[in-house]
């Protein structure tokens, strides 16, 4: 375990980085945990991380990168709502990765 | 033409044997292990939220009662002989060289313990008979190697006593969970399905959004209407499938997969929001009390919902447990039809279809893909499909040639029922353990370079949706796309025609994502 420090605070978060406490995510911190997991937040990256969270409040889960996807296509294009943009982005992977910097816990399970 | 250039049956001689055996590397995997489980995830699904006090009593009672309680588990840790047939078995052992992960070695962890509490000459002469006392330095190791098994049961296949690795593996992490030392990964998952129903923890509101933007997906692809019904009552089959169907790739494939066939078929069938998962990791920690629970909401959902039939979809573990566990644990089902298999696979449902000529294919859609099978673990080795041995191989073959007109198998010694584990099987699909994971996918990969170089295979397929994760992850690493990993009833899909489909033939389904083409 350890945390982020942000502002002069501490934000906790477990093994791997992803936060403890959801309601504790900023802009700010997306920033942070994007910057430690190597990756510099561009519009695109934006996109992402803001669909996940809306996604995330009306369903309390991620959605299926498919259902990523194709919102994606819908906002970008074809040529970026396809997997291997998002891996681009999001070299972990949109599932893990981020939902990590979405602040959204790590999808569980043969995932 | 690409046929004669890339058969050449010498391209692969200068490869490494997939089974080559590594030199010795003693202690290279010590301190590989999983994060352990928090005390909420330890209370959800019954255990001590840390390390009780006296965890050395319990640990040791527990064990006592284990070896009283299976007599299974008493023969494996009293009859090993030290013969060595399964030193070079296990795909762990051959990706690190950690001489802890022969198995031999790794049952031993626990066999010492055993030997100096429960036999005779343990008691009295320990060190003649390598017995040794239960100390913290213990402990950790099991809790490193008994995550370093996938409970594959290879080397058991090779063991001339028949010794079962794997349920050694379940007893110890049965003890360790015991006394308060969980693993994160699978004791997290557990809670979930007791809590909400599966392992990704994916409410009703979420599952039936997702299923709703599928059948949209599968009737912008097919013009028709294609239904993934969800918790229909009266329905005719309940589909229980693990929850990566409805999330990850190539697993969602397959479930499109499964609903084309039964779209055709014009089946009544439903999934069930109570039993949305097929997976039952309680068979990984050996908790017999958490698999019934598990395996009692399918139960339950087909009570519920009054269903005739239970079907599987692609999962190895679920089929497992499924199969050799279910009627056991929560049975008899002497309420569903008796005229059918209970539990049925996917794979059987299908196989018999296209026995009886129900389903009419178009092979060449599938064209783009050079495909062999990987037999997932718990399916080769702890079930069958049909009614004769060896069904569990037969059937996914006679599938996939029946949907694809170029297939391969992989080298003899890795297939059927000597298949290497794909490296990320019990309970062991957690990214802290990637380094293993890699090193354990490592004779898999090998034999598909094989077939690569003497084939030009490029797609492999699999039932399993840990294995499906697993080498969607640890393919790049060997050379080929992430996307070359496929779901049988992904390839059912492509292939399938169905009544009324708007007709495409130019189009091979390469748009859909999660499907192959890009391997070039």
């Amino acid at each position: 375990m350890g945390s982020y420090r942000l502002n002069g605070t501490e934000i906790e978060h477990d093994e791997e980085g992803y936060i403890t406490e959801i309601s504790l995510w900023s802009k700010e911190l997306a920033d942070l945990i994007a910057k430690e997991e190597n990756i510099e937040m561009t519009d695109e990256h934006w996109e992402v991380v803001n669909f996940l969270r809306e996604y995330y409040e009306e369903y309390q889960i991620a959605p299926a990168v498919r259902v990523l996807i194709k919102s994606i296509k819908k906002s970008m294009g074809k040529e970026k709502g396809n997997n291997k943009y998002m891996y681009q982005l999001f070299p972990y992977g949109p599932a893990k990765q981020a939902c990590k910097i979405a602040g959204l816990p790590k999808p569980t399970g043969c995932v | 033409m690409v046929e004669l250039a890339i058969r050449n049956s010498n391209a692969s001689q200068d490869l490494p044997d997939p089974l080559e055996i590594p030199d010795l590397a003693p202690g290279a995997m010590a301190a590989s292990k999983p994060f352990p489980a928090s005390p909420d995830h330890q209370a959800a699904i019954g255990f001590p939220g840390e390390l009780v006090d006296d965890w050395k009593e319990r640990a040791i009672d527990k064990l006592g009662e284990l070896v009283a309680g299976s007599r299974g588990l008493r023969v494996y840790l009293d009859s090993c002989v030290k013969c060595g047939a399964c030193t070079d078995k296990c795909h762990y052992f051959l990706g690190s060289g950690d001489p802890n992960n022969m198995p031999v070695a790794r049952q031993d962890l626990l066999r010492k313990v055993y030997r100096r509490y429960f036999t005779f000459a343990g008691k009295y002469f320990p060190w003649l008979v390598g017995a040794q006392e239960l100390s913290e330095e213990v402990l950790d190791e099991w809790y490193s190697y008994f995550h370093q098994c996938s409970q594959c049961r290879r080397c058991s296949v090779y063991c001339p006593y028949g010794i079962d690795t794997a349920e050694v593996s379940m007893a110890a992490r049965e003890i360790m969970d015991t006394v308060g030392k969980g693993q994160k990964y699978c004791n997290e998952i557990i809670g979930k399905v007791h809590k909400i129903g599966n392992n990704l923890g994916l409410q009703e509101k979420a599952l039936k959004a997702t299923l709703e933007d599928l059948e949209d997906d599968l009737e912008e692809e097919t013009g028709l209407e294609i239904k993934l019904p969800v918790d229909v009552r009266g329905a005719d089959i309940l589909l229980v499938t693990p929850s990566a169907d409805f999330f990850a790739e190539p697993h969602i494939d397959g479930l499109l997969g499964y609903a084309k066939v039964f779209h055709q078929m014009g089946e009544s069938w439903t999934l069930s929001s109570h039993a949305s998962e097929a997976a039952n990791f309680g068979m990984f920690i050996g908790s017999e009390e958490n698999m019934r629970k598990m395996a009692m909401r399918v139960r339950k959902a087909a009570e519920d919902l009054g269903v005739r039939r239970i079907i599987f979809g692609e999962c190895g573990h679920a089929w497992r447990a499924a199969y050799s566990f279910m009627n056991t644990l929560v049975g008899p089902f002497d309420f569903l039809d008796q005229n059918y298999p209970i539990p049925q696979h996917i794979c059987e449902y299908t196989h018999d279809l296209i026995e009886k000529g129900a389903l009419t294919f178009d092979k060449s859609r599938n064209d783009h893909i050079r495909l062999t099978f990987h037999d997932s673990c718990n399916v080769a080795r702890a079930s069958r499909m049909g009614d004769r041995p060896g069904g569990q191989f037969e059937y996914p073959r006679a599938i996939l040639r029946a949907v694809c007109n170029h297939f391969y198998d992989m080298p003899a010694d890795t297939i059927r029922e000597a298949t290497v584990c794909c490296g990320g099987g019990g309970g062991l699909l957690t990214d802290e353990l990637m380094d293993l994971r890699k090193k354990g996918a490592q004779p898999r990969m090998r034999a598909l370079q094989h077939v690569a170089a003497e084939h030009g295979v490029t797609h492999m397929a699999a039932i399993c949706a840990i294995c499906k994760t697993q080498f969607a992850k640890v393919m790049p690493e060997y050379g080929f796309e992430m996307d070359a990993i496929v779901s049988i009833h992904q390839l059912v899909g492509n292939a399938i025609i169905l009544d009324g489909q708007i007709m495409d033939d130019d189009a091979a389904p390469d748009d859909a994502p999660g499907a192959g083409g890009d391997e070039g």
